[in-house]
């Protein structure tokens, strides 16, 4: 009987211990989600157990940035089999952040939900899906296998589905279906170009096809495939022009579940565009920049055009998710270290801000009894403090000094105008002016505009009636994860210093990706 | 569907197929089968006891509810990923303990628990489409 | 094989055209086994000879089928069936609450001749 030396296929040593960080999050998410769903049923329980264990994902998350800002990208083997043949996960700066600002706006959510979510919709299950929704989003963030990025996007897609339907209205169906099936079919191309890609490498590992794509010299195929990731994340993404299911669904959930979603499942489907197309297959990028700075234009200006012809609030937000996805886009076309970094930023400022802002829609819905801007509010008579938040995120989300959609605008304005792109430098301050113009018609008409008087006849008793809002607004559920995520986007837009210079690493990172090869194969040596 | 050959014979060969799910569940180490295979004959064998006798005898049957049986494979999934930290190798790594019993040995190793935990997800989550598929407004 | 991929993936097309949802679910599953397929296809076809070592050696000495488009197949099935199965319920429940499954009547979501929004007080 002959021993079989293992070594050279699997990891012998142990791993050091501050790099189960990597694994962390998902691991976390996964035990409560599957703890909160073998209590579903007990709806006192849940957020008890919900909230403490957000905070927690947030705490691990900041840990894992800190872990990889210090020691650079880590690696995490599944089960000792060494890559290319055993699942990695391979964590650098970017991963880390984009998961770090998911858990901060999951944590607003998990909060707002306690307060917003009733009953019925815990009993079927808006804390378990929350979970499972954030296994799949850190799952997509820090994987290293393109096949295991499938799978997540699959996790958070199935519980997407649960968090859609919650309450089961007839709107909701409506809306779900369409997501579902435009969903279906973009994860579809997904595996399709997995597959071919497959047959072209033989790998799935993320390093090991970088690895591998720059010394491929049969170009043909590999621009069909990047055309067809670009086709399915850009589905993902909403951008245009395939991002019709996403105002079709995103006004009719419950507000915290559009919170998450467009917070956190748009920004997914950038980060894998970011992934694959920057770090992967940086030279069939370049030849198809020019068609990624057309959708990237086409996607801004027709989504801030699209807001300005919303009355319901929340769909134009949905519109306004579909602009920032646009200036998202721009950073890739450009594929400059500026530009990706802008990118990066802009991401991180907007999955805080779309969440903050559906947050505060929703409040402002309770407050006056109506998400349309044509029934006039008069929010600001009775709520100055959500009033002055929601002026200011919608500066921020406009790019307006001093809160965060400034900078990365002002980034991208700068990195488009570096190459000689001044008209898609144009299309992004004609996004701003027409967004500006579109949140300050919403702030004006349904905020500052005063709620009508009541008819004279009217007994005093309805007068009070009248005056008093539908429902009232709890200071610790509701306004805790909005002022929360407001003070960050003014602390981002005051003190953008040490996001920019993260961001900057993320986009060195991705340009240049020997570190991340490197952290999957130390024994490449340098490249 | 409700007719008398179906309904005695219903519960029979449906404690027969949650049985023969067991043994492909156990026999999936070395041979085909497994955990989702064995999952899924489980949950079809709910299913034909749900078509047959109706969706409350199978909800009763089952004592706990279909997803929190799906929570509690999820669980045991995980904590075997994760009992790996205790051994200082990296996450889900396979960690084998052959136990001595009649004679034999046994193989435990968190492989199975894995199984085992993917056979409650397949069952909790498809035994509860089936049944929401099956429960109609009028019945 | 190519051709049958082809083929799969045409219905399946044809299918999603289609304006009534349980056609669509239908074609949803169509596609799922195309891709299926793509991918075994892609993952090159050899003998059907399985990978296992048995005992103690460290190749089988022989060219064996590649096993690892088989585990991402396995997995796209676990995903596509389960994708399948919430699609039927879905759909089953849009057409009791909806009352319809024709895609062009599902309008309830965004509902036609919106008003446009004011423009000034």
């Amino acid at each position: 009987m002959t021993t079989i030396d293992l070594s050279a296929a699997m990891i012998t040593q142990a791993p050091p211990l501050a790099d189960w960080l990597v694994v962390a999050p998902l691991v976390l998410c996964m035990v409560l989600g599957a703890v909160l769903l073998m209590v579903r049923k007990d709806t006192q329980i849940q957020p008890v157990i919900a909230i403490p264990g957000l905070v927690a994902l947030v705490l691990v998350d900041a840990a894992l940035l800190a872990h990889v800002w210090m020691n650079g990208t880590v690696t995490m083997t599944m089960g000792r089999w060494l890559p290319p043949f055993g699942i990695a996960f391979t964590v650098d700066i970017l991963g880390a952040l984009l998961t770090l600002t998911g858990g901060i706006a999951a944590l607003a959510g998990g909060i707002f939900g306690a307060g917003d979510v009733n009953d019925s919709g815990r009993r079927y299950g808006f804390y378990p899906f929350l979970f499972l929704m954030m296994v799949g989003v850190s799952g997509a963030f820090l994987t290293g296998d393109i096949f295991n990025l499938y799978v997540w996007f699959e996790v958070l897609l199935i519980s997407s589905f649960g968090l859609l339907i919650l309450g089961s209205e007839r709107g909701q169906i409506d809306g779900a279906t369409k997501y579902a099936f435009l969903n279906l079919v973009a994860t579809t191309l997904f595996l399709i170009a997995t597959g071919y890609l497959y047959g072209i490498f033989g790998t799935l590992n993320m390093a090991d096809i970088a690895l591998k794509a720059q010394t491929m010299d049969d170009k043909a195929p590999m621009v069909t495939l990047v055309s067809m990731y670009l086709l399915a994340f850009g589905m993902k993404a909403a951008a245009f022009p395939a991002n019709f299911w996403l105002p079709a669904s995103y006004h009719t959930p419950r507000v915290v579940v559009s919170a998450l979603f467009g917070g956190l499942l748009t920004k997914v489907g950038v980060y894998a565009l970011i992934r694959v197309l920057l770090m992967l297959f940086p030279a069939e990028r370049d030849l198809l920049g020019w068609v990624i700075a057309l959708i990237a234009a086409a996607t801004m200006v027709l989504g801030a055009m699209g807001a300005l012809a919303q009355t319901d609030v929340r769909r134009m937000l949905g519109y306004l998710v579909i602009s920032g996805i646009g200036v998202m886009l721009a950073g890739i076309a450009l594929a400059s270290p500026a530009g990706v970094a802008a990118t990066v930023f802009y991401a991180v400022h907007s999955m805080i801000v779309m969440t903050a802002l559906y947050l505060a829609s929703g409040m402002a819905a309770r407050a006056s009894g109506s998400f349309s801007i044509a029934e006039p509010g008069g929010i600001y008579q009775s709520h100055v403090v959500l009033a002055g938040i929601t002026l200011a995120l919608f500066f921020a989300v406009s790019g307006l000094p001093p809160f965060s959609g400034f900078w990365p605008k002002a980034l991208m304005v700068k990195a488009s105008l570096d190459v000689g792109a001044w008209w898609l430098a144009a299309a992004i301050l004609l996004t701003g002016f027409l967004t500006t113009i579109a949140v300050g018609r919403v702030w004006l008409l349904a905020y500052w505009r005063p709620a009508p008087a009541p008819p004279e006849e009217a007994s005093t008793g309805a007068k009070a009636a009248a005056v008093t809002p539908v429902h009232a607004l709890s200071p610790l559920l509701d306004f805790l994860p909005l002022v929360m995520l407001t003070a960050l986007v003014v602390l981002i837009g005051i003190f953008p210093q040490k996001l920019l210079e993260l961001s900057q690493i993320a986009s060195e990172q991705l340009l240049n990706p020997a570190e991340y090869i490197r952290s999957v194969f130390p024994t490449e040596g340098l490249q | 569907m409700r007719t008398l050959i179906f309904r005695t014979v219903a519960p029979y060969l449906a404690s027969l197929m949650i049985l023969f799910s067991i043994f492909v569940l156990l026999r999936g180490h070395n041979e085909p089968g497994g955990g989702f295979i064995g999952g899924l004959i489980a949950a079809s064998a709910f299913a034909i006891y749900g078509i047959a006798c109706g969706v409350s005898p199978v909800r009763r049957a089952l004592h706990f509810h279909p997803m929190a049986i799906s929570g509690t494979g999820l669980l045991a999934s995980t904590a075997a990923g994760m009992l790996s930290i205790f051994f200082k190798v990296p996450f889900m790594t396979g960690l084998w303990l052959d136990i001595p019993l009649f004679g034999d040995s046994i193989a435990v190793s968190t492989v199975m628990l894995f199984d085992i935990g993917v056979y409650l997800v397949v069952v909790g989550s498809i035994t509860s489409i089936a049944l929401a598929l099956e429960e109609r407004p009028n019945s | 094989m190519t051709l049958l991929v082809g083929i799969f993936f045409a219905v399946a097309i044809y299918l999603f055209l289609s304006q009534h949802i349980i056609r669509m679910v239908l074609g949803a599953a169509v596609l799922g086994n195309a891709v299926n397929l793509l991918i075994f296809t892609s993952g090159r076809l050899t003998l059907e000879i399985p990978p296992i070592l048995t005992g103690y050696e460290t190749t089988t000495g022989m060219l064996t089928a590649n096993p690892l488009p088989q585990a991402l197949i396995l997995t796209a099935i676990v995903i596509s069936f389960s994708f399948f199965a919430f699609l039927l319920v879905l759909s089953y429940r849009a057409y009791q609450e909806l009352g319809t499954d024709d895609t062009d009547e599902m309008r309830f979501a965004e509902p036609e001749n919106q008003d446009l929004p004011p423009l000034g007080y």
